[in-house]
């Protein structure tokens, strides 16, 4: 009777322990989009020489849709890996440009590279939103019939290359 | 005493303090005072634990403005809520809804409150 309270204790423990260093990351939201076609959009070209891109666009061949803006320091670190995927994936890469404006993306692009097949203005960000976008970067993965099948939060890592994308990309071809 | 009770009535008689800016808001009373209800569940997602109504975040500031925007348009509240759910899923309410399997998280409370009970009435049982 008397070692209940040190049982509860180090159940509570035990539990807290695990979640600590086994649970999910709380400022990852699971995405409620994963399964669904892509929201029905059509984005105007976000710098010169470009083009927008729309919802039809991503449809007929799997895709990669890339949320970024020139204010966010993240972004910086994934353009490399995301021309590395479009390149040896042959997958298109579309720019979803966050709440930005086409002097400071263009110069933003030349300065950091340019992955993209086409860059969309979402200057009020209203597209991200029906995309379930809440922060950037987020990429999304869509296949060949316009649904989307993954969403990465954060820059996309060489780690999340290979682990995920690639097989993933490799099971869209299919 | 007289300190800590003057403490307590003056953190009774506080009231949270809303984000919402003053050209965000809607002209319509009515539907400015919907917009907040709806804005008061609805959970920042990249502060967390904040309302949208309660924080100044860009993320919040644009869903208050969806919201508003939608409201405009002639949407009900439940329709705004579940256009938000469609995207963000039920992490986006600060209320979790009542389902099968939210059932343990909302009878927790008064499982709790039971095992309590039923822990005093043995105590009390074997004092006697």
């Amino acid at each position: 009777m008397k070692q209940i309270p040190l049982l509860i204790f180090l159940l509570l423990a035990g539990f807290f322990a695990v979640v600590l260093f086994k649970g999910k990351d709380p400022a990852l939201v699971e995405s409620a989009m994963i399964g669904k076609p892509v929201p029905v959009f059509d984005l105007p070209p976000a710098i010169k020489g470009k083009k927008g891109f729309a919802s039809r666009d991503l449809q007929g061949t799997p895709s990669i849709v890339n949320v970024f803006a020139s204010w966010c320091v993240m972004c910086q670190l994934e353009q490399g890996i995301l021309e590395e995927i479009g390149r040896a994936e042959h997958v298109p890469v579309y720019g979803l440009n966050y709440k930005d404006t086409p002097e400071k993306t263009a110069a933003w692009l030349k300065k950091y590279g340019d992955p993209y097949t086409a860059v969309g203005d979402d200057r009020k960000g209203r597209v991200a939103t029906d995309w379930g976008v809440y922060g950037v970067p987020e990429t999304f993965v869509v296949d060949a019939r316009g649904f989307i099948r993954y969403k990465h939060i954060g820059a996309v890592t060489d780690g999340a290359y290979q682990k995920i994308f690639k097989p993933l990309l490799a099971e869209l071809r299919k | 005493m007289r300190i800590c009770f003057l403490f307590l009535l003056l953190m009774a008689l506080s009231f949270s303090a809303a984000a919402v800016e003053p050209g965000e808001m809607l002209q319509d009373p009515a539907l400015e005072a919907r917009a907040r209800e709806i804005g008061k569940n609805l959970r920042c997602l990249v502060c967390q634990g904040e309302a949208v109504d309660d924080s100044s975040s860009d993320f919040a500031k644009g869903l208050r403005l969806l919201v508003r925007d939608r409201l405009e348009a002639g949407d009900t509240d439940e329709a705004v809520v579940n256009f938000l759910r469609g995207r963000y899923g039920d992490f986006i309410l600060l209320k979790p809804p009542v389902e099968n399997k939210t059932l343990l998280l909302w009878l927790t409370p008064l499982l709790v409150l039971g095992a309590g009970l039923c822990a005093v009435f043995a105590l009390v049982r074997r004092k006697t």
